[in-house]
C-alpha cells in the first residue's frame, strides 16, 4: 500500500454553535505512529470519534486505505471492524471476564473460529504479563491493567489502524508507564497508530509526527524534534510552555 | 475482615470501644424487643376487647370454614398460577420487545417506535380492572370464528397487556441505565446496533433492573386473582362462591392468606438480590 492508511481531509465537526473542527487535514502512512496534541478541547478526541465513525463529519473526508469511510453509503459496522479503539475510561465490559472482553469481537463480528482466537488472545495477554487474569473480570484489575486489556481487545481485531484516546490521562502516574510500554511494543512491530496524548516526552521517544490542534485545525505538524523541540508557531510554544510549566514534559 | 489471621492484637481502647458497642447493641435488642411486644398485647387487647369481636371471629376467623374450604380455593389457586406462570413469561417478552422497540432509530422505523409508545401510554395509564372488563366482554362479542372464550386466556392476555407496559419501561429504563461508553467501545469493536444490545447492553441492562422486575413480578402475583371478575374459576372466585353459600367470610381471608404466602418467597428473592447489587456496586466503587 503506498498511499496513507488514514487521509483525513478537511473534517469539520460542530456540536450545535461549538465548532470543533474547521478543516483538519492529516495523513499517516503506514507504520507510522502520529501523536495530536493540544490543549483539552482543541478537538483531539472528536478527531479521533470522527475518524473511527463514532461521530458523523459534518463536511470533509476520511479515508481508509484510500476508501471514502465518511460516504454515507458505506456500511459503517464493516468499517469500524478495521480499526481499533482505545479509550480514556477504558471501556471495558463489565459483565464478560478479560477474556471474553478480548475474543468478543473477533469471534462474533469477524466469525473466527473461537479456539484459534482464544489461543491468540492468551499470547497477547501473555505478553502483556496479564494471562493469569485472564478469567478474572475487569473491576478487580487496576487501572493501568484494564487499559492494557484494552489494547489488547482492539488490536485483537487485527485492525488497520489503531486510535487511541487520551488512554493514560485517567491512570494513576505510576501506572502510566506500564500502559506506554504496551504502546512502545505495538508500535515497534509496526502497527500504524494515531494517538492523542498528553505525554509530550512519550509523544518525543515514540510518534514519528507531532501534530498540534489548535482551533479546530493542525496548527503545526512534523517530527517530535521539531513541533516539540523547536516550534514555529507561538500557539505551539505558548501551550508547551503551559505543559513545560506543569511538569509533563 | 478475612485477612483477620494478619491483624495485630487490638489495643486496650480498641477493646473499650467493642465492649461499648456490645453493650450498646444488647440495650437496643432488648429495647425492641419490649417495645413489639407491648404493641402485640395492646393490639391484640383492642382488638379482643372491641364489642364486635365475637361475630368477627365466627365470620372472618372461622377455622372450620377455613379447613373445609381450603380444598376447593387450593384448586382455584391452581388457575392463578397458571395465569401467573404463562402472563409472567409473556409479559416479559412483550416488555422487551416493546422496550428494544422504543430504542430503534432511524426515521423508517417511526411507525413501530409511534406504536410502541402509543401502546405503554394507554396501557400503564389505564386501570387492569377496565382492560379485562373490555378484553374479556368485549372480544368475545366480536363474535369472531377462533376468537377464544375462555376468561383464563383473555385474562392472562388483559394482564399481559397491562405488565407488558410496565415491565416494557423498567427494561427500557435499564437499557437507558447503560453508559454510552459501552456503547461505542462495542460500535468501535466493529459490532452492530443488535449485537451490541445482546451482547452488551442487555446484559448489563437485565442485572441492573432485575430488582424491580421482581417487584413488578410480586405486583402481578396478587393481581391474577382479578380475573375472577371475568367468572374464571380462580382463588378468588371460589372464595366468593363459598361466601355467598354460608355468608361466613373466613374463605376470604384463608385466599389472602394463601397469596401472602405466595408472596413471600419473591420478596425474600429481591432483598437478596438487591443486597448483592448493592454489594457490588460498593465494592466497584471501592477499587
Amino acid at each position: 500500500m503506498s498511499g496513507p492508511v488514514l487521509d483525513i481531509r478537511g473534517v469539520v465537526k460542530a456540536f450545535g454553535d461549538n465548532v470543533v473542527l474547521r478543516g483538519i487535514d492529516l495523513a499517516v502512512g503506514e507504520h507510522q505512529v502520529v501523536a495530536l496534541i493540544g490543549g483539552s478541547g482543541s478537538g483531539k478526541s472528536t478527531l479521533l470519534r470522527c475518524a473511527s465513525l463514532l461521530e458523523t463529519v459534518d463536511d470533509g473526508q476520511v479515508l481508509l486505505d484510500g476508501e471514502d469511510v465518511t460516504d454515507p453509503r458505506i456500511d459503517a459496522d464493516q468499517v469500524r471492524r478495521r480499526m481499533g479503539v482505545v479509550f480514556q475510561a477504558y471501556n471495558l465490559f463489565p459483565h464478560l471476564s478479560v477474556l471474553d472482553n478480548v475474543t468478543l469481537a473477533p469471534t462474533v463480528v469477524h466469525g473466527r473460529p473461537r479456539a484459534e482466537v482464544r489461543d491468540e488472545a492468551m499470547t497477547l495477554l501473555t505478553r502483556i504479563g496479564l494471562a493469569e487474569k485472564a478469567g478474572e473480570y475487569p473491576d478487580r484489575l487496576s487501572g493501568g491493567q484494564q487499559q492494557r486489556v484494552a489494547i489488547v481487545r482492539a488490536l485483537a481485531v487485527r485492525p488497520r489502524v489503531l486510535l487511541l484516546d487520551e488512554i493514560t490521562s485517567a491512570l494513576d502516574p505510576e501506572l502510566v508507564g506500564e500502559v506506554l510500554a504496551v504502546v512502545r511494543e505495538v508500535a515497534a512491530q509496526g502497527m500504524t497508530i494515531v494517538m492523542a496524548t498528553h505525554e509530550m516526552g512519550f509523544a518525543r521517544q515514540v510518534a514519528d509526527t507531532v501534530a498540534f490542534l489548535d482551533g479546530g485545525v493542525v496548527l503545526e505538524s512534523g517530527p517530535p524534534q521539531q513541533v516539540l523541540g523547536d516550534p514555529v508557531e507561538a500557539r505551539t510554544r505558548q501551550f508547551l510552555s503551559r505543559v513545560i510549566d506543569a511538569g509533563r514534559l | 475482615m478475612d485477612q483477620g489471621a494478619g491483624l495485630p492484637q487490638p489495643s486496650a481502647l480498641e477493646l473499650s470501644r467493642r465492649a461499648w458497642r456490645r453493650s450498646r447493641a444488647r440495650r437496643s435488642t432488648l429495647i425492641g424487643l419490649l417495645s413489639t411486644l407491648l404493641f402485640a398485647v395492646v393490639a391484640y387487647l383492642v382488638v379482643t376487647n372491641a364489642p364486635g369481636w365475637p361475630r368477627v371471629q365466627t365470620t372472618f376467623f372461622s377455622p372450620s370454614v377455613a379447613w373445609e374450604s381450603l380444598p376447593e380455593i387450593l384448586e382455584g389457586l391452581w388457575l392463578n398460577l397458571q395465569v401467573l406462570v404463562l402472563g409472567g413469561f409473556l409479559v416479559l417478552v412483550v416488555g422487551l420487545l416493546v422496550s428494544l422497540t422504543r430504542t430503534l432509530r432511524g426515521p423508517a422505523l417511526a411507525p413501530l417506535r409511534i406504536l410502541a409508545t402509543a401502546y405503554v401510554d394507554l396501557f400503564r395509564g389505564m386501570p387492569l380492572i377496565i382492560v379485562l372488563y373490555l378484553v374479556g366482554f368485549g372480544f368475545p362479542a366480536l363474535g369472531l370464528q377462533g376468537m377464544p372464550t375462555s376468561p383464563f386466556v383473555l385474562g392472562t392476555l388483559a394482564i399481559v397487556l397491562v405488565y407488558g407496559a410496565y415491565v416494557a419501561e423498567v427494561f427500557r429504563a435499564g437499557i437507558e441505565s447503560v453508559h454510552p461508553s459501552q456503547r461505542a467501545a462495542a460500535r468501535s469493536l466493529g459490532l452492530d446496533h443488535r449485537q451490541t444490545m445482546r451482547i452488551v447492553v442487555l446484559p448489563q441492562a437485565l442485572r441492573t433492573v432485575t430488582p424491580a422486575l421482581l417487584n413488578d413480578f410480586i405486583a402481578l402475583q396478587k393481581d391474577v386473582g382479578l380475573i375472577s371478575v371475568l367468572g374464571a374459576l380462580d382463588a378468588v372466585r371460589r372464595a366468593q362462591i363459598l361466601v355467598g353459600q354460608s355468608f361466613n367470610f373466613t374463605p376470604y381471608v384463608v385466599t389472602g392468606l394463601l397469596f401472602v404466602l405466595l408472596a413471600i418467597p419473591s420478596a425474600r428473592v429481591a432483598d437478596a438480590l438487591s443486597a448483592r447489587a448493592r454489594r457490588r456496586q460498593q465494592s466497584g466503587s471501592l477499587l
